[in-house]
């Protein structure tokens, strides 16, 4: 502040009145900012009218036949889905395709794969897409979602320390690399959410008979999001277990860590236990009558198509010089064998 | 379920009762000497510290992080992911609550008692003791506010404290977290005592100026 405005303030007037106001809206701007801050409002959906930039369709869409006759008012889809899919930017990507088909509007709802799957059980979204495998199989068979479909898979790295306190740098698989990281009792920061990852981490653990405990005082359970937990990881100098495309996205704020096992891409990681499989399951509308089932299903079947999956192999290749995520539909099987 | 809930209702209680206790005795004295004995340019100054009443606890949580994380000017304290990097938060978002409202208690005092006692020949201290006495309904108040906002809040311990479990957890990042695995029930259920628990702060808080006065 100069001295300026210091000696203006000393003498109520107009000015005073005025900046009064002004300051009086300052504050106003800063709860809603505050409001605005601590709802979990999802990133706004694409908007139906938006053009994919990359596409030039060659192939006719593989359900055209359900192709909807124009109407004004679009359809809303609710899709509750992984930080990883949103975040990674792919969703931005290829959702503007879908909405302009079926003349939809895809209202993305971004949370931890638990978080998702339990607005599908109660019916609060009209289809999932997610990466836990045994619990979307649960989903299944608990009556809540019907038909799963392949969609995609990435891969999951374990990055730690450049300095590698624990050793670790250069094994072949994240079972050998955590039972060494226990033995060594070095920093571990676990994203203890319940998240498709921290399922992944705990089968490893599982895996290697070790039942880490944070009374031990090496393991860091911190209940947050993969982006906050890299964060955490490269601020403790503690090792983490992160989705390939989340590490890459973030990498450059991330000057401490680096990639202990799993390699540069998915083609270098020799530990095929860290591949990680995306799924897609629309609610079913007879245990949620409120959703949009057609809808969802029609979405289920475009992300599977050949179309889409072509899309989802492209992606990230510009920015990042590999995808993020991995066609793997039956249909993008069969047309690629 | 309750062997975990203890320490992080413990964490809780301790982080914003120190934070406060530090906003409270710092805070008390500079909103009452800037009510009492306004400076030049004390508007600019009441302006800021009412604009500081509305600081978003996530701004605040960013500032601390950024001074406090490794590559920051205070990393040499390793407080970031502890317990007093969550009080030093807290306190930065008590602290305007506090100062704010102590001053709109003590400007409410009758100007003629401040008079009186000078007259009587108090020293400025017990010039202030004495008004901080009259106005001690308001003062209360600004302590209660300040206590209800930092209690509740969840955007800055969630980022300086990092939720760490059985180390940085607290009510509010519990709930956050319970929410974010699906556990609707169990995160209305935390909801539910972090209620109680600052219902039964208030009520110790409000009886402490009626003792005082018997």
């Amino acid at each position: 502040m100069t001295k300026n405005h210091n000696e203006a303030f000393t003498q109520p007037g107009e000015e005073m009145r005025s900046l009064k106001f002004f300051n009086l809206m300052l504050v106003v701007a800063l709860m809603l900012a505050a409001c605005g801050g601590a709802a979990t409002t999802p990133p706004p959906a694409p908007t139906a009218t938006t053009v994919p930039p990359t596409q030039a369709p060659t192939n006719p869409p593989p359900t055209s036949t359900t192709a909807p006759t124009p109407v004004p008012e679009p359809q809303t889809l609710r899709l509750a889905t992984t930080t990883s899919t949103a975040d990674s930017g792919l969703l931005d990507a290829i959702l503007p395709d879908f909405e302009a088909k079926y003349n939809a509007r895809v209202d993305v709802v971004a949370v931890g794969t638990g978080q998702a799957l339990e607005l599908g059980t109660k019916g609060d979204a009209d289809v999932v897409l997610v990466h836990a495998r045994s619990r979307e199989d649960k989903f299944v068979a608990d009556g809540d979602g019907l038909n799963r479909l392949d969609v995609m898979y990435n891969d999951f790295v374990l990055v730690g320390p450049k300095d590698d306190p624990a050793g670790v740098n250069g094994l072949a698989t994240a079972k050998e690399a955590f039972a060494t990281i226990a033995d060594k009792k070095s920093a571990f920061a676990s994203r203890g959410d319940d998240s498709g990852t921290h399922s992944k981490e705990k089968s490893i653990w599982a895996s290697a008979t070790i039942t880490p405990t944070v009374e031990s005082g090496w393991y860091l359970s911190i209940g947050q999001g993969m982006g906050e937990t890299l964060l955490f990881a490269n601020e403790k100098l503690a090792y983490t277990i992160s989705d390939r495309g989340t590490w890459l996205a973030q990498q450059e704020n991330l000057p401490n860590l680096t990639v202990v096992v799993g390699g540069a891409s998915i083609a270098e990681n020799k530990d095929k236990g860290l591949l990680n499989p995306y799924g897609v399951i629309p609610v079913n509308p007879e245990k949620h009558p409120g959703v949009n089932f057609e809808l969802a299903t029609n979405f289920a079947e475009w992300i599977a198509s050949v179309e889409t999956q072509k899309a989802i192999a492209d992606y990230g290749k510009d920015k990042f010089g590999e995808p993020l995520f991995y066609p793997s539909s039956v249909a993008w099987k069969a047309a690629n064998p | 379920m309750f062997a975990d809930l203890f320490p992080i209702v413990f964490l809780s209680l301790y982080v914003s009762g120190v934070a406060l206790a530090v906003a409270a005795v710092v805070g008390i004295p500079i909103g009452a000497a800037m009510a009492l004995r306004p400076l030049p340019g004390q508007r600019l100054v009441d302006l800021i510290v009412y604009t500081g009443m509305g600081l978003p606890p996530v701004v605040v949580g960013l500032a601390v992080y950024l001074l406090l994380s490794r590559s920051g000017p205070l990393g040499i304290l390793n407080w970031l992911f502890t317990p007093p990097a969550m009080i030093a938060a807290q306190t930065i978002i008590a602290l305007p609550l506090v100062i704010g409202l102590t001053m709109s208690a003590v400007q409410g005092v009758d100007p003629a008692l401040r008079l009186q006692v000078r007259a009587l020949g108090a020293t400025p201290a017990q010039v202030m003791w004495t008004v901080l006495a009259e106005a001690k309904l308001g003062v209360m108040a600004a302590i209660v506010a300040a206590f209800g906002g930092i209690i509740s809040e969840v955007g800055a311990v969630m980022l300086v404290g990092g939720n760490i479990e059985g180390s940085t957890r607290v009510l509010t990042t519990a709930i956050v977290l319970e929410t974010r695995k699906g556990n609707f029930e169990l995160a209305l259920a935390l909801g539910g005592v972090l209620l109680v628990l600052a219902f039964v702060s208030n009520f110790l808080l409000l009886r402490l100026p009626g003792r005082r006065a018997n």
